[in-house]
């Protein structure tokens, strides 16, 4: 696999991705919401009679930042529809396929114009979030909450692993529709297992500690290789310009 | 040889054996769904065959290794641009260019010779997708072009085409014939298909004929011999019932007579309406066309 290959295609996706006005503005919007919405629900609360307990923080601190993970498996979902299904509908995958790269290299083009940019905004809002947690929560805990180990699980680990499941979500649902919205909508289930483990944190069902969070990532790891097999025997030339819709 | 593409119980391409000689224009005539698309797309490496065998220049066409090789130097212009919109002139043929490994001197060079000579130069820094679709035709044929292929491929590239972008893009291309280009043309335009190539073949699922156009025209009995007469009578209908001559039509004072040599039947026709008293004002042959011969295969395969 010549990686040169994947570096151009990912290159020319993020110069067509960057202008789109809806993308770009999902990017941005949605992980500084959620890095700015927390610290304020925080805030207003801790100004309500005396403010959450120092006890409970932790557990909800982890829970807000398994949104992040959330996020993460968001993003690629209208960069992978635009980058896969976008080429399908403008007709521009057959000229692509003629060129001396493989099936793997296209593919592997397209995962990384889909990765970076969801990475980059998940981390940039992470940044962001943390900070303001910090900032927040200090006088209560007498200490600063972030960075610990279980951001660090979820921002290296846990994130990375939940935006390449959904790129390969994607990449499948690419294959069965023809137009970049219904993409969008099936890769957009991705929402559906990570907002129930958020949900789960949230009632008390799971503890998402660094453990758990371990043993989610060992899970969505093993889905990653699983779907990985699954987008590879997708993405072939021959499927794509005869069987796809 | 034998190239067959089969997608479950359809058969798209039947057996077609033919070669293309190194620096030839060769075209591909054939109806809607004849199998044009489907040969060029296995023949570019996109699709796999069912059965049979190509070589473009040294490679075997469905081995895995040399898929790469074929693809390195050949272009496609498929039948739909596929052109990124939101990309300038420039980027799109930019992005291509690095993809077939150009240097960064080979691509700027060639970006600038294409889009000159098919006069889009000045519009280098527009968006692809704010071009009219004449303009769009011309830069994939470009992109196709971009890392100076042995071989050209091109499906049907007039098509919904207006007549002057169609003249702009033929012209280009007889442009290129002169360079010596191998090309590779799918069209089902008869004139387009004349004027540009050198040898044409007629696919309908299975390849009909191979020839150049001249061949091809004449390889269609019926050659007609229209005589017009000053008056027709029935002495001159006659005389021409007597001769051992093909199908004979009248249409007021022309008389309309299918031969297979006209040089041999002519003076006898001449003859027997002279002798019957009929006085002839003049005496045509009227060939047959490549379109006469395209209608009879693609007629003979249904």
């Amino acid at each position: 696999m010549n990686l040169g290959n994947s570096w151009i295609i990912a290159i020319k996706d993020l110069k067509v991705i960057i202008r789109k006005k809806t993308i770009r503005y999902t990017i941005i919007v949605l992980p500084l919401l959620i890095s700015i919405l927390f610290p304020l629900v925080i805030k207003f609360e801790g100004n309500k009679n005396g403010g959450i307990p120092a006890a409970v923080l932790p557990g909800l601190l982890n829970s807000f930042s398994f949104f992040f993970v959330i996020i993460a498996a968001l993003l690629p979902t209208p960069i992978a529809s635009y980058s896969i299904v976008g080429e399908k509908v403008e007709k521009s995958l057959e000229p692509l396929l003629a060129t001396p790269t493989t099936d793997g290299e296209i593919l592997l083009g397209k995962s990384i114009a889909a990765f970076l940019p969801t990475i980059i905004a998940t981390y940039a809002g992470a940044t962001i979030f943390m900070i303001l947690i910090d900032n927040v929560t200090h006088s209560t805990l007498g200490y600063l909450y972030f960075p610990n180990w279980t951001i660090g699980v979820i921002l290296l680990l846990l994130a990375p692993l939940a935006a390449v499941l959904s790129v390969q979500l994607n990449v499948i649902a690419s294959a069965r529709v023809s137009d970049v919205r219904a993409a969008s909508q099936l890769g957009a289930l991705m929402f559906l297992p990570f907002t129930a483990i958020y949900v789960a944190g949230e009632i008390g069902l799971i503890s998402l500690d660094t453990n758990n969070l371990l043993i989610i990532s060992a899970i969505v790891a093993a889905l990653d290789v699983v779907l990985f097999r699954i987008s590879t025997a997708t993405f072939r030339r021959d499927e794509i310009l005869t069987k796809w819709k | 040889m034998d190239l067959t593409k089969k997608f479950g119980d359809l058969t798209a391409v039947d057996g077609v054996s033919l070669r293309v000689e190194e620096g030839e224009v060769f075209g591909l005539l054939g109806p809607n769904g004849a199998g044009k698309t489907t040969t060029v797309r296995m023949l570019c490496c996109l699709i796999s065959k069912t059965s049979g065998a190509a070589r473009i220049a040294n490679y075997e066409v469905g081995d895995d290794a040399d898929s790469l090789k074929i693809r390195k130097i050949i272009g496609l212009v498929p039948d739909s641009v596929g052109l990124y919109d939101d990309l300038t002139a420039y980027d799109n043929l930019d992005f291509y260019g690095k993809l077939y490994k150009c240097t960064e001197t080979q691509r700027r060079e060639n970006i600038q010779r294409f889009l000159k000579m098919l006069g889009l130069w000045e519009k280098k820094d527009v968006a692809a997708g704010a071009f009219s679709k004449g303009m769009k035709q011309k830069l994939a044929i470009a992109r196709a072009l971009i890392h100076e292929p042995e071989v050209l491929f091109l499906d049907e590239p007039t098509v919904n085409l207006d007549p002057e972008s169609s003249k702009t893009v033929r012209d280009f291309l007889l442009e290129l014939k002169k360079e010596k280009k191998t090309i590779f043309l799918n069209t089902h335009n008869l004139d387009e298909a004349q004027r540009i190539c050198d040898r044409i073949g007629i696919l309908n699922t299975k390849l009909m004929a191979v020839g150049t156009p001249e061949e091809l025209e004449r390889s269609v009995t019926g050659r007609k011999t229209v005589i017009q007469l000053e008056r027709v009578d029935e002495a001159v209908l006659n005389a021409l019932k007597k001769l051992s001559i093909g199908k004979m039509f009248k249409d007021d004072n022309r008389i309309t007579i299918h031969v297979v040599d006209p040089g041999k039947e002519n003076p006898a026709i001449v003859r027997a309406i002279v002798e019957a008293g009929g006085n002839v004002q003049s005496v045509s042959v009227l060939g047959s066309t490549l379109e006469d011969a395209y209608l009879k295969l693609v007629k003979e395969t249904k």
